[in-house]
């Protein structure tokens, strides 16, 4: 069995309303079930909103409370992707993806890459994270999981891909703007996304499945369009701009292996390579003269 | 697509620049979702716009109609003496057109009471009468929302907005704005395609605040002209160098840069005097609206 049913959960989270929007995942869980959903995805911070401002410690969840633990519980035969603002031990807030599976939180991911510019205002009232790494899901499948902002940054999906993502996971609060009729679909930030997201499945060979929430908040709506692209770099299935819904399609999983063997980029990467590369950035960047040892 | 839309505005008596064309189905749809979004999220459910017969008021009055019904939009039609007749009627044909309900009230005695009979003959500027009638039209809006219970829907656009060519909390006074981010010339593409009335769309734009005032009059360029430079100056973030190549005058790009600059304070909330830890609008940062105990 090499097929994957993929649930899209593209939201329009209520903003700062916990409750409300773990009742809507909740609601969406049974949905996909119902559907022979395998693996479901929903929005960045779809279990708060997206523009909280100082809403972000009201409501801030830890990754091993009692109401994300809850809603774990309730993820059994099943692949969960949810979006949040985690208090860390440290009382640190950020933005965090949690991985629920087999009734618990498996893997926590926090948002390394916080937009701070144009409309973003993100460092203000988050930290960042410090670690990327792939998880195993109970699915067989290896996921690189990741939120929004990260994918606009390349050592994302490459590390993700070098430590053995099979799929690449966006979780996006992504805001529509750019409006432009010289532009294929009417706006530039989604077609710009598209771009990027398809040369990601091309040149890591991996699945990318990226789920957008909907809504509006404040002077922004959120543009939705999730999509699922394959190894090859085409669109698998691609949701409606700005309607909610869980939208469902299904994947095979041959199609990573054909395309692997067939275009062997990853077995070519050479991280040895790109780390000398990097300690001599790092260290000119730093000043440090090219004789210190 | 934009061939269409280029065609439509050879026929018409304005230019539609190229590089400023949207996807006009697009923007319908988002602004649907941000009126609905927005009475949404305040716990509203209609709104109500100034209606001054002009292409930016009727043009929100189209698109609110579209995102929420007409039965939830009143439309207020506010002439002063000085009010171009021709403007109470383009008004009430989008009335007419939409199904929306309405209602006249003339300003004059509001406006005169203060500027006739309460100033004891001073001289009045006609910019000054100008703006005070826009204040008061604002007033009554905010009033009439209140057994209407709506939001006041704004009917600004990007081109004033940044030439600062607004009555600070007159015009510019709203709950929303679901126009303020779009040029006039796109304010026309979206009129043209909503269905605005062909009149409303070919008539010259103006502010009616004195009669034979037209925007392009007084701020002596044509909005096709005013829009291409903003866009290029604000939204693609050319240098004065690079626009100067692309054909505008040294003269212009510096006016339009001086209207912009000394507009700032229109497009902001008031500075409050930092004194404790926490300051509204400083550090005190949160959504316009947020969950409450008890609702």
């Amino acid at each position: 069995m090499t097929s994957l049913r993929i649930g899209l959960g593209q939201l329009a989270p209520a903003l700062g309303r916990v409750d409300d929007n773990l009742a809507d995942h909740r609601a969406m869980i049974g949905e996909a079930r119902a559907a022979g959903v395998e693996l479901l995805v929903f929005p960045e911070l779809g279990l708060t909103g997206y523009l909280l401002g100082d809403l972000n410690a009201e409501v801030a969840l830890s990754a091993d409370g009692a109401r994300l633990r809850e809603l774990a519980e309730q993820v059994r035969g099943m692949s969960v992707v949810v979006g949040f603002v985690e208090r860390s031990p440290d009382e640190q807030l950020l933005i965090a993806a949690a991985l629920l599976e087999d009734g618990a939180v498996r893997h926590v991911y926090r948002k390394s890459y916080l937009p701070n510019y144009g409309l973003f205002d993100e460092q203000r009232f988050f930290g960042a994270g410090n670690q990327l790494r792939a998880v195993d899901s109970s699915l067989g499948v290896r996921l690189g999981i990741c939120i929004c902002e990260d994918f606009w940054h390349l050592p994302v999906p490459y590390l993700l891909a070098l430590d053995g993502a099979q799929i690449l996971v966006n979780i996006s609060s992504s805001p529509g703007r750019d409006i432009a009729a010289a532009v294929e679909g009417g706006l530039g930030s989604a077609e710009s996304w598209r771009t990027i997201m398809r040369a990601y499945a091309q040149l890591t060979t991996s699945f990318v499945v990226f789920v957008n929430r909907v809504g509006v908040e404040e002077s922004l709506t959120f543009w939705g369009g999730s999509q699922v692209i394959d190894p090859a770099g085409d669109v698998v299935f691609e949701a409606p701009l700005l309607e909610p819904g869980l939208f469902v399609t299904q994947i095979d999983l041959d199609d990573l292996r054909r395309e692997r063997t067939a275009l062997p980029l990853l077995r070519d990467e050479r991280p040895e390579f790109v780390l000398r590369q990097l300690e001599r950035l790092v260290r000119e960047q730093a000043g440090v003269p090219q004789d210190a040892e | 697509m934009a061939v269409g839309a280029g065609v439509a505005a050879e026929e018409a008596s304005y230019e539609l620049p190229p590089e400023l064309l949207i996807d006009a189905a697009l923007a319908r749809r988002i602004i649907a979702e941000f009126v609905r979004g927005h009475l949404r999220q305040t716990g509203f459910e209609r709104v109500i716009v100034n209606l001054s017969g002009g292409l930016d008021s009727a043009l929100v009055a189209f698109l609110v109609a579209e995102a929420i019904g007409p039965e939830a939009l009143l439309c207020l039609l506010l002439p002063y003496r000085t009010s171009s007749p021709d403007s109470r009627a383009d008004a009430e044909s989008v009335v007419a057109l939409l199904g929306c309900h309405s209602r006249l009230i003339d300003i004059t005695p509001i406006v005169d009471g203060y500027l006739e009979a309460s100033l004891d003959g001073e001289e009045i500027d006609r910019g000054r009468r100008g703006n005070f009638a826009a204040r008061a039209r604002m007033a009554v809006a905010y009033d009439q929302s209140v057994p209407w219970r709506g939001l006041v829907a704004g009917t600004g656009n990007k081109t004033e907005a940044l030439l600062g060519y607004t009555t600070i909390y007159g015009d510019n006074a709203a709950a929303f704005n679901p126009i303020g981010d779009l040029y006039k010339s796109q304010v026309r593409q979206l009129a043209a395609a909503i269905g605005v009335p062909r009149r409303i769309l070919d008539k010259a734009p103006s502010a009616d605040l004195w009669p034979g005032q037209t925007d392009e009059g007084e701020l002596d360029l044509t909005y096709a002209e005013m829009d291409r430079l903003l866009y290029w100056l604000v939204d693609r973030r050319r240098t004065r160098r690079q626009l100067e190549g692309m054909g505008f005058a040294a003269a212009t790009i510096e006016r339009v840069e001086r209207l912009m600059a000394t507009s700032e304070f229109k497009r902001q909330t008031p500075p409050v005097a930092k004194l404790t830890t926490r300051t509204p609008g400083v550090d005190y940062l949160y959504p316009r609206r947020r969950p409450a105990p008890g609702r």
